[in-house]
């Protein structure tokens, strides 16, 4: 019998959600057949069975998540079990009296089943008394958002008060609350925050029909990240018009010279990944993360830029590496390779990893512009709008230029407006003269 | 209210006075509502007080005082010739019956609850119309849905004279032989009743198993009684037809792959109950049933119509009169704006056999079905003192207990008082109590309440009345 734990899938990557099973409990499998299709935060993956035999149990059902390092699959392949004590649960046996002689002794022995296989689920509740229950629906807690302090992880009413008025840490009962699951985010009603009360959902059901479905996946973690970077961060966001008529020209001639080649497909997002990363080095509080717990800025000697890719399965940040030390059509190469593969879902999460600034062009699906959240934990994020003609006015004339909207989103803890605008002017600059680059960069 | 007026208006009807019912009336009146109460029979109380729950026990306690009274000889009670005399016992029923339903008028009068005889109908979202009554319709801003259910029909055998639990329970007669068709807890106990009166009984049941939904484990101490008292039980069995005889009915059931005729003097149906919602007015009122003719509720028990409510059998759930109950303060809550809400984990069910059964949160067997990591202490009344005193020893108390934290997620009783000592898991499990609170708490000796702390010591690992398994 052998248990298959779901495997290491990459750095930081600590669970996943079942897709799709290739086998059903009871069908024989090959050794490296297709067991299993897991998704996770940044990709999905067919995982292949290690052993060949009798799926014996299956270790969740599609839609689940799974940890890493959890049995995801018991295969009998006719070996012994591998020290199955040592594993399991310390769960479910049932303890029976033996019959024995003495006027206590039972005279029937209570049945003492073994259980079959050890059970994995475990049987959570909200336990409450009925009381507490109360208390929480009258102070608009919900129960199954608070940690309990009592034993089994029974929640108090004094968990509840303490829920509703602030979510003040709670005095440490002896062994001390249960801490979260993993991956379940602690949401009382205020964390804390001043005026900040997040009143419970009405009942839209009693509204109209409504469909409910699981935050997962890709959707958890947008939602995780985009929520930390609202609260922690203090965004302030700048807008100018850049013309960009003569690097579009360019653009074109290029694409045109260079069709077939790697890269070759030019769009207007790897000259300003380029020229952005030019003036990341020029202003390098663009470039930086603060760590609050320091007190400290960290300055960040390298240049990876990610970009937002719209994907079947959501959003995802691809990020290009070294982007200093790489021509625009290598930048260009890059992109396509990366957006192909995020598409795909065959991406390797090392390349969502490590970005220091991030880019979202969304002008070409259709918007004038946009105020982009920053992708925690950077400082900053550069919004495109769509490169459209407009008329605009040139020496007291109104003449047609291609306009590229840009918003420079950037944490007011790191950088100011001014630093703001200059990096913003310097941006500028290069995109609209092209034929500068040959003198500087 | 005005003899012959037309229509009336108030701020609560609750149609149905049964133990959702009037309760939901009592309660809203001491919020300070207005309430009507319509009931069609001139009783109140409904089903569980008039023919249900309340008369079953009268008789099922004679049956075992008179049991226990011939049964004793172990325990030096000779107790030869004892009798029942079925006259005397059906006017206890019925006295006992009489007072507690003048009992639940005195206390509707006492509130000035007005109760109208009649049969409601909704004819809009805040109207009924009454047959049968004085009144010919009420306007209502809030109405509560407590009309119960009724014993539900074999598809066959409409035209004949045969028993619901209803006519069995009014004692017209002690039939010499009398078949049970169905095996759940309301054909078991009048089984129970009748074959303790002098019936010969045979309980036909289609599933493989007497009480389903109890765990085995348990039901079988009751099949094992079962089998003892009773001429027969037939499990994995159906009834294909009855006729009339001249003396009773002549039964075709097919059971074991064989179908076999048998007469018997008396049939009594107790396959289910069906909820009492056919003939409401529902579709007038907007409220959709759900596929088994229940009205659907959220937890402040609301239907879909706002203003409207449903409570007891009508609603998805266990039939069983403290869940209606329970239901009716929330509802009556809910109308007088206070937050409450029908959060009850654990909804006991109780069995009123020989010996009663009863039962609380979540079964061992329904652990397993879901794969929860649970731990599960047993503790047989063998080994209690008050049930070897008292001569009881079949039976047992279990415990089922989350694996991890130890939370009590069941209880589970078989043996004498069953219905009684189950109050105590319930408890438990509402409070989120843990083994460990069931097992240091004192339980005072020697009583048959122990059994449960014992058995949460086992399931713990550290019960001292047990022989230690060899390690």
């Amino acid at each position: 019998m052998f248990e298959f734990k779901l495997p290491d899938l990459g750095e930081g990557i600590h669970e996943g959600e079942i897709l799709k099973w290739h086998v059903a409990e009871g069908q024989t499998i090959g050794e490296d057949e297709p067991l299993v299709d897991i998704e996770t935060d940044k990709a999905a993956v067919t995982i292949p069975s290690p052993r060949g035999g009798r799926v014996v149990r299956l270790g969740g059902a599609e839609g689940d998540t799974v940890a890493v390092g959890q049995v995801i699959a018991v295969i009998d392949d006719g070996a012994e079990a591998e020290a199955p004590a040592a594993e399991a649960e310390p769960a479910a046996t049932p303890a029976g009296p033996a019959a024995g002689p003495g006027p206590a002794a039972p005279e029937e022995p209570a049945a003492a089943p073994a259980a079959p296989t050890p059970p994995v689920r475990p049987a959570r509740r909200v336990a409450a008394a009925p009381a507490t229950r109360r208390l929480a629906r009258e102070l608009g807690v919900d129960l199954a958002s608070i940690p309990g302090t009592g034993p089994g992880g029974r929640i108090t009413a004094d968990d509840v008060r303490r829920a509703a008025a602030g979510g003040g840490p709670a005095p440490q009962a002896a062994g001390g609350p249960s801490p979260p699951p993993e991956g379940e985010p602690i949401t009382g009603t205020t964390a804390g925050i001043p005026f900040l009360e997040i009143e419970p959902l009405p009942d839209f059901a009693q509204l109209g029909p409504v469909e409910r479905e699981p935050v997962r996946s890709i959707r958890r973690k947008v939602a995780r990240r985009m929520t930390t970077s609202m609260i922690l961060v203090p965004h302030v966001a700048l807008l100018e018009d850049c013309d960009v008529t003569e690097l579009e020209r360019f653009r074109r001639e290029e694409r045109t010279r260079r069709e077939g080649e790697p890269g070759g497909r030019l769009s207007l997002l790897p000259f300003v990944v380029k020229a952005v990363t030019h003036c990341l080095a020029e202003f390098p509080m663009f470039n930086a993360s603060l760590d609050p717990a320091r007190g400290e800025i960290i300055y960040k000697k390298f240049y990876n830029v990610g970009f937002a890719a719209d994907t079947p399965r959501g959003l995802v940040v691809p990020v290009v590496r070294g982007t200093d030390a790489r021509s625009v059509v290598e930048i260009s190469a890059e992109i396509i390779r990366l957006a192909e593969a995020a598409r795909d879902g065959r991406i390797d999460a090392a390349d969502f990893q490590g970005g220091t600034f991030t880019i979202t062009n969304i002008g070409p699906l259709g918007g004038k512009g946009l105020i982009p959240t920053i992708n925690y934990p950077e400082s900053a994020i550069l919004g495109m709008g769509r490169a459209a003609p407009q008329a605009v006015v040139r020496d007291g004339e109104i003449v047609v230029r291609t306009i590229l909207p840009l918003t420079l989103a950037f944490d007011h803890r790191i950088a100011d407006g001014a630093d703001a605008a200059r990096f913003m002017s310097r941006l500028v600059g290069l995109l609209s003269r092209p034929l500068s680059w040959l003198v500087e960069a | 209210m005005v003899m012959g007026s037309l229509g009336q208006e108030t701020d609560l009807l609750v149609i149905g006075a049964g133990p959702g019912g009037y309760v939901a009336a009592l309660r809203a009146a001491d919020l300070g509502r207005e309430v009507i109460l319509v009931e069609e029979r001139d009783l109140l109380g409904g089903v569980c007080l008039i023919e249900g729950c309340i008369p079953s026990k009268a008789l099922i306690h004679a049956v075992e005082v008179a049991h226990l009274a011939r049964e004793s000889e172990r325990l030096g009670v000779i107790g030869g010739g004892v009798t029942i005399d079925i006259d005397k016992l059906r006017r206890h029923k019925q006295q006992t019956v009489r007072a507690l339903t003048s009992g639940v008028r005195s206390l509707l009068d006492n509130r000035n609850v007005e109760v109208v005889r009649g049969r409601a109908r909704f004819t809009g979202p805040g109207e009924v119309r009454l047959e049968g009554a004085d009144v010919a319709s009420i306007r209502f801003r809030h109405a509560i849905i407590a009309t119960g259910s009724h014993g539900a029909r074999l598809p066959f055998g409409d035209d004949l004279p045969l028993w619901g639990s209803r006519e069995a329970l009014e004692l017209p007669e002690v039939p010499k032989s009398l078949l049970v068709i169905g095996g759940g807890y309301i054909g078991l106990e009048l089984g129970f009743v009748y074959a303790g009166l002098g019936s010969k009984v045979t309980v036909v049941e289609m599933l493989p198993q007497l009480l389903t939904g109890a765990d085995p484990d348990l039901a079988a101490v009751v099949a094992r009684r079962a089998a003892k008292r009773f001429d027969d039980v037939l499990l994995e069995a159906r009834v294909e037809k009855v006729t009339k005889t001249k003396t009773g009915f002549s039964v075709t059931i097919a059971h074991g792959g064989e179908t076999k005729r048998r007469t018997f003097g008396q049939v009594l149906v107790a396959v289910g109950r069906t909820p009492n919602t056919g003939d409401l007015g529902l579709d007038a009122a907007g409220i959709t049933l759900d596929e088994h003719g229940r009205i659907p509720v959220d937890e402040a028990c609301r239907t879909s119509v706002p203003g409207i409510f449903a409570i007891g059998d009508v609603t998805p759930g266990p039939m069983l009169a403290h869940r209606a109950s329970r239901q009716a303060k929330v509802a009556a809550e809910v109308i007088a704006g206070h937050p409450a809400a029908f959060d009850n984990v654990a909804i006991p069910g109780v069995v009123f056999t020989e010996p009663e059964l009863s039962w609380v949160g979540i079964t061992e067997q329904e652990a397993r079905e879901q794969d929860l990591a649970v731990r599960v202490g047993r503790f047989p009344l063998s080994a209690l003192g008050r049930a070897r005193a008292m001569g009881s020893t079949e039976g047992m108390v279990k415990v089922i207990a989350d694996a991890e934290s130890g939370l009590v997620l069941g209880v589970g009783i078989v043996g004498p008082h069953a219905s009684d000592l189950i109050s105590e898991g319930a408890l438990a499990i509402e409070m989120g109590a843990t083994l460990e609170d069931l097992a240091v708490t004192i339980h005072p000796h020697p009583t048959l309440s122990e059994a449960l702390m014992e058995a949460a010591e086992v399931a713990l690992g550290s019960v001292v009345h047990l022989a230690r398994r060899p390690t």
